[in-house]
């Protein structure tokens, strides 16, 4: 029987790029539907009764949520091509611990630039800038983060890239002369077919963003 | 040649005594380092320099850090027992999420049940109440989360079950009228050898709660 696999996710939102990049990379024939979050569809809230967010796989008629722990279920289920979390236990720890330190420190200063205001934007920048920082310092000289494969902690960086425009244009700096390193890795991201399909054109991005803070009643 | 096994952590974490259940269930021999939070040790700042928070494992010199991520690592390595996760991707997935949601959403409210008083701690009991219904009906009638055996979210929860008490009289309410049947799995995890061996004196976490909202707030 032939899998059926949906995805439904969001064109900006860098989680579901995540999603794409890793059904990409396992060449895993999906339906992408998009969603209206502002106007939740039924299929949605049904099958992310919890959080009612986006991405979400539903394999077969399961649902599985939360970003991360969708790539990770890809990984698993479709273990024959592009091996996306390292096998040895010790270099997966490791990879998981800089997945959930993106998780919980690049969304919060990003936030500050793209939806605060005056001072709020300066600080956000100051934050993303440390937070990048320590980023590139982990990235080291290798091509990725996980070394010399493409893998869980590239997927789950590289769609904020494409919000990369919007912040230097909003906070007025240059993301390539703080951290060069890592507009070098994310390039080399870009050349990946899975990448370059997942996501959006920085400049749509941008020009998405007023429309997006109107919708969300910050203006 | 014999593991070493290092557990940087601090006794009334519910995320450190998470490590502690893990490494019991599985039977490794570990030393446990006590950590004073205030005074972080040169070992500590050196083995998690992100976060330079517990716990930390710290094998054959190598460091593991964040609790669920520590749990997984011991699960993934000594595998020949109790094993922590299923192994179906499907029920991983939902072992993850959930672990996940108490992550964030108990985490939350309860941090703030303990520091904050007046309208932003009715707040947050509401929240920790309605987080921890969600939890119950989906326990539903199971013995644990994952069924018939202690794993994954139950290790995940059990800090927080060491903290009912501390919560309780911290924001004066009780949690079993609401939440019957979760308090009911409460108890058989903390009935459970690995958890009685890692889970200090109940009465002692509520001093230590005390402690904290005199510093915080009351």
């Amino acid at each position: 029987m032939a899998d059926e696999v949906i995805l439904l996710s969001y064109w900006p939102s860098m989680f579901g790029m995540r999603a794409m990049i890793a059904l990409e990379e396992k060449n895993i024939k999906f339906d992408y539907r998009e969603q209206d979050l502002f106007n939740k569809s039924q299929i949605l809230i049904e099958t992310n009764p919890v959080h009612k967010k986006i991405p979400v796989l539903i394999h077969n008629g399961k649902p599985i949520c939360e970003s991360l722990i969708v790539v990770e279920y890809i990984d698993e289920t479709w273990p024959g091509e592009n091996q996306l979390l390292p096998s040895d236990p010790y270099q997966r720890a490791q990879a998981k611990f800089w997945a959930d330190y993106i998780d919980k420190k690049v969304n919060g200063p990003t936030r500050l630039i793209w939806a605060g205001k005056g001072e709020e934007i300066e600080a956000g920048k100051k934050e993303f800038i440390e937070v990048l920082k320590t980023l590139e310092t982990e990235l080291g000289d290798k091509t990725y983060f996980g070394g010399e494969t493409f893998g869980f902690v590239d997927i789950a960086f590289i769609g904020f890239y494409s919000w990369f425009d919007a912040y230097e244009k909003l906070a007025s700096f240059s993301i390539e002369a703080e951290c060069p390193k890592v507009i070098a890795w994310a390039k080399r991201c870009l050349k990946r077919e899975s990448v370059a399909k997942s996501l959006p054109d920085s400049d749509k991005v941008t020009k998405y963003i007023p429309e997006l803070k109107k919708r969300l009643g910050i203006e | 040649m014999a593991d070493e096994v290092i557990l940087l952590d601090f006794w009334p974490s519910p995320f450190g005594v998470r490590a502690r259940i893990a490494l019991r269930e599985k039977g490794v021999e570990f030393e446990y380092r006590e950590e004073n939070l205030r005074d972080k040790s040169p070992l500590l700042l050196q083995m998690n320099p992100v976060h330079k928070k517990i716990p930390v494992l710290i094998h054959n010199g190598k460091p593991v850090c964040e609790s669920m991520n520590v749990v997984q690592y011991i699960d993934e390595v000594w595998s020949d027992q109790n094993p922590l996760l299923p192994s179906n991707p499907y029920q991983r997935a939902q072992a993850r999420f959930w672990v996940d949601f108490i992550d964030t959403k108990v985490f939350e409210p309860a941090d703030k049940i303990w520091s904050t008083k007046g309208e932003v701690q009715e707040k947050a009991k509401k929240e920790y109440i309605e987080a921890l219904k969600i939890l119950e009906t989906e326990l539903g009638d199971k013995t644990f989360f994952g069924g018939d055996t202690f794993g994954f979210v139950d290790i995940a929860m059990t800090g927080y079950y060491m903290w009912f008490e501390a919560s309780e009289k911290c924001g004066n309410f009780s949690i079993e009228p609401e939440c019957p049947i979760l308090m009911a799995s409460a108890k058989r995890c903390l009935q459970r050898d690995s958890v009685v061996k890692s889970l200090p004196d109940p009465e002692k976490i509520v001093e230590f709660a005390f402690k904290i909202r005199k510093i915080y707030c009351v």
